[in-house]
């Protein structure tokens, strides 16, 4: 299974703060977003437009190859300091 | 080098103590900085704010930016500390610290820690205004500040 993870405008937008999504060969950030965006009009609002990909707590784009176990997080660009 | 994020209001002088402490060779120059919640935004007077983060993302990149610092400016120690949760106006919210051996690294140490901070650190502001929360959008300027780093390392 992959862990998704979002946080602040994604998390709000999507109605949910985590979730477990089937692995499956040869899925990427990509295609996870496609499947996500799939599952609702509330997920496709929360990943369309900026938004920051990080697998396993690093930054990555969305041609990053996912491996089982991995976790993955959506979040808007950061606005802290 | 360390790195804390909490809801709890933090000491500067126990940061400094811990920084000095904690250098690896003598220093001759500590920089410090303190970010604090600012009682306004474009649209006028703010009731303060509240950050959301990444719990266990947010203190590793705090602490990849720290050890950066470290190496680039071949710094003593580095630290910083970001508070989460609920904030009020005037509340600290961001501490920065850098030992060099001479001023200039220590300066431009805490420079790009800030700097890199406001684009690779998961942290996210909300602010309270009118009675109503609303998130902030991040600032071209800061990106561009962020971006001039990245550069000078090629």
């Amino acid at each position: 299974m992959i862990t998704v993870k979002t946080f602040a405008q994604v998390r709000e937008l999507s109605g949910c703060g985590q979730l477990q999504v089937p692995f499956e060969a040869g899925l990427d950030v990509a295609s996870l977003i496609l499947r996500l965006q799939q599952q609702s009009p509330a997920w496709h609002d929360a990943l369309e437009g900026t938004v920051l990909c990080a697998v396993n707590q690093t930054l990555c784009d969305s041609s990053a190859l996912l491996n089982e176990n991995d976790e993955v997080a959506f979040f808007p660009p950061v606005t802290g300091g | 080098m360390f790195v804390q994020v909490s809801e709890a209001d933090f000491s500067q002088q126990t940061l400094y103590d811990q920084l000095l402490a904690q250098c690896d060779k003598p220093a001759g120059a500590i920089v410090t900085f303190t970010g604090l919640v600012r009682d306004f935004n474009a649209q006028g007077p703010i009731d303060g704010l509240e950050l959301e983060h990444y719990p266990g993302m947010t203190e590793n990149a705090l602490l990849q930016l720290v050890e950066q610092a470290v190496s680039r400016f071949s710094l003593a120690n580095a630290a910083a500390v970001h508070r989460i949760g609920r904030l009020a106006n005037h509340d600290q919210i961001v501490w920065v610290g850098c030992a060099a051996t001479h001023r200039h690294h220590a300066f431009e140490g805490a420079c790009f820690i800030m700097d890199t901070l406001k684009q690779a650190v998961p942290l996210w502001k909300k602010e309270y205004q009118h009675g109503a929360a609303q998130w902030v959008e991040p600032k071209a300027s800061d990106d561009q500040a962020a971006m001039a780093w990245l550069k000078k390392i090629q």
